[in-house]
């Protein structure tokens, strides 16, 4: 009987070397960089062991940025997927003309990837306190956006101007999903005696809820990290965590590097928090799945 | 008296035709199937029958009433899908269950009817069970059984074997027939498949063109077929190309030989088709029609031996039986092959 070599068994694969650059390119800007923001939460400028920096997050003003970061990337991921989620369920299964279909795709994915100092001008240029859309509606209809509590500078006002991206987001991603849906299990159901609704509650969501949980965890982690955006419409007064760490590392003189990696340190933490739980939740609704 | 009537029946999608004047009346517990090649209407049918497809015109009734208007979930029908369509996210017995609860039976009586289902299915320790722990042949039995748990009026089944291997599709049409007979329900099966519409059924339609072309038992449909299109479509057919010399008395002529068969004919030229089986080996002077020509296939399937033989240019197939001690004819040797007259097929239409 022939016996077969160690070496043979672990004879090198050249087509390991098509990963090399994807390789590279996570370890030096994920894995390196998230090691040095962890360590360095958790050491002085000297280079010494300390908890001080994660105390240091405990001020009323930086528990209050990341209060707002949450609420922010809440509101936005669940508007997002409502929104999203509908409009791509119209087209797909509404029954919509199909010519709509192509432009909102494409529309999406360009929308998605439009953001920072480009789409904080577009909104200032329409629904700022001088925009286009804020004059006509004054001047048209005597509607005054900002005597009825609208600003856009304002943490409702970041909600629409994210959304601006959220919802394209969640369109590119549930549209295949709600694409998987079959239309057997619609008339299965329906045969079956169910009312549309029922087939939604008792099929249709409960298929889509592990894509309908990871899109709201990617939407919520979009939000949460995003910062070109609010900085260049609102500048520094906005209290989110991201300007305030922007803040810390940008390298002027009331900076505190040190304290910007325990707020860093703290994001992943949250965002490791929201993904563990989307984790959990979905392995639990995909005992069905193969 | 009809349990299931359809009447002038019509679907047009735009400008295409693809169902036509279709009439049918199922009476109650009878099997029918709708058997017909792809795009022949045969599953816009049923879909109308379902309520998936408004009728253009036409009038659908169950048990006496105009189903036309109803919603498909106010027809009280099952239906079995070709692909299945267990919902992934249910276990078998929450398939099973699924449209008693959505009628608010209680939950006892559910899971009673479900034990009794997946009884009746041969599954009964698959109900917490998902679907893709099972094999197709058990998921198609679990439809069957969600179908029939709600105890519809009329069971329609749309191709429900086909995407099944052939081992499997045999033994689950045995059992859904058997099924179907213990419960006595109204059954509408639609297929393309002869074997499965000639095995299963009660009566078979034969649908060409959105057409019913023939709606007859299937010992009828096989024998005596009505047009050309079903003589063509069920079963291997032999045709052959004769001119009638008299037709009173039957008498025609076959490549220049003279053959009397004893019946009336249409005068002029006829096509005459002859099933592989109405075919004998050997010539038989009390057959009226004793063939000769040139063996120039042997094809050996086991049990059965099926010979090409060209007969002045008509090239007919006879199945024989693969008898040990009669071996088949030899290539390009001339043989004799023998029919009777009743077995004989005008295609007319």
């Amino acid at each position: 009987m022939p016996i077969r070599s160690a070496t043979s068994r672990f004879r090198f694969n050249p087509h390991w070397l098509g990963l090399l650059p994807f390789a590279l390119f996570t370890v030096l800007f994920l894995v390196l960089p998230t090691m040095k923001i962890v360590v360095g939460a958790f050491q002085t400028p000297e280079g010494s062991f300390t908890l001080n920096n994660i105390r240091g997050l405990n001020t009323p003003s930086i528990l209050s940025s990341y209060w707002v970061s949450i609420q922010l990337s809440l509101v936005t991921a669940t508007l997002g997927c409502l929104v999203g989620f509908m409009m791509a369920a119209a087209v797909i299964l509404g029954g919509l003309p199909r010519w709509v279909r192509s432009p909102l795709m494409t529309f999406s994915g360009v929308a998605s990837n439009f953001a920072g100092v480009p789409l904080a001008f577009a909104f200032l240029a329409t629904l700022g306190p001088v925009g286009l859309v804020t004059l006509w509606l004054r001047q048209e209809f005597g509607i005054n956006l900002r005597a009825m509590g609208f600003n856009l500078l304002s943490f409702w006002g970041l909600v629409i101007v994210y959304l601006f991206f959220q919802i394209p987001l969640m369109i590119l991603i549930i549209a295949p999903a709600i694409e998987g849906l079959k239309r057997e299990w619609r008339e299965a159901a329906a045969i079956l005696g169910a009312t549309g609704a029922q087939y939604w509650r008792m099929v249709a969501l409960p298929i889509l809820f592990p894509s309908l949980l990871g899109t709201f965890a990617l939407l919520f982690a979009n939000s949460f990290g995003a910062i070109a955006t609010a900085f260049a419409l609102t500048g520094p007064q906005l209290n989110i965590v991201p300007i305030k760490l922007f803040a810390q590392i940008r390298g002027d003189v009331l900076g505190d590097p040190h304290l910007g990696y325990a707020l860093a340190f703290g994001m992943i933490v949250i965002t490791g928090i929201a993904n563990g739980l989307y984790i959990w939740l979905r392995v639990r609704s995909e005992r069905w799945l193969k | 008296m009809a349990f299931l009537e359809i009447e002038h029946l019509e679907k047009s999608f735009g400008t295409n035709r693809v169902v036509k004047d279709f009439n049918l009346s199922v009476a109650k517990g009878e099997f029918i199937s709708l058997l017909g090649p792809s795009g022949c209407g045969k599953t816009t049918v049923l879909r109308m029958v379902a309520g998936f497809e408004s009728p253009s015109t036409g009038a659908i009734r169950i048990d006496g009433k105009d189903v036309v208007k109803l919603r498909p979930n106010q027809r009280n029908i099952g239906m079995v899908f070709q692909a299945y369509a267990l919902f992934p996210n249910l276990t078998v017995a929450q398939n099973v269950a699924f449209g008693l609860k959505v009628a608010g039976v209680g939950r006892a009586e559910r899971e009673a009817r479900v034990v009794e289902m997946l009884r009746l299915i041969g599954l009964p320790d698959k109900g917490p069970s998902y679907p893709f722990q099972l094999s197709g042949g058990q998921q198609q039995r679990v439809a069957l059984a969600r179908a029939l748990a709600v105890r519809p009026q009329v069971l329609l089944l749309d191709e429900p074997l086909s995407a099944l291997d052939a081992k499997i599709r045999v033994s689950l049409r045995a059992e859904i027939r058997q099924i179907q007979r213990e419960l006595g329900i109204t059954t509408i099966f639609v297929t393309h498949d002869q074997e499965e519409a000639l095995s299963m059924s009660d009566r078979v339609v034969v649908m060409n063109g959105g057409v019913a072309e023939q709606v007859a038992e299937p010992f009828e449909i096989y024998n005596r077929p009505a047009t050309r299109f079903v003589a063509n479509f069920v079963g291997q057919l032999n045709r052959i190309e004769a001119r009638v010399i008299a037709p009173t008395t039957g008498e025609i002529e076959i490549g220049g030989t003279r053959h009397m068969l004893g019946r009336s004919l249409p005068s002029g030229d006829v096509a005459l088709a002859l099933r592989p089986e109405a075919l004998h080996m050997g010539a038989d002077p009390a057959r009226e029609l004793n063939l000769t020509g040139q063996v120039t296939e042997v094809d050996f399937l086991g049990s059965v031996i099926r010979l090409r033989v060209d007969v002045a240019g008509n090239r007919l197939s006879a199945d024989v039986f693969n008898r040990p001690d009669a071996p088949p004819p030899a290539l390009n040797s001339t043989v004799t092959l023998s029919a009777s007259a009743s077995d004989l097929i005008i295609l007319t239409a």
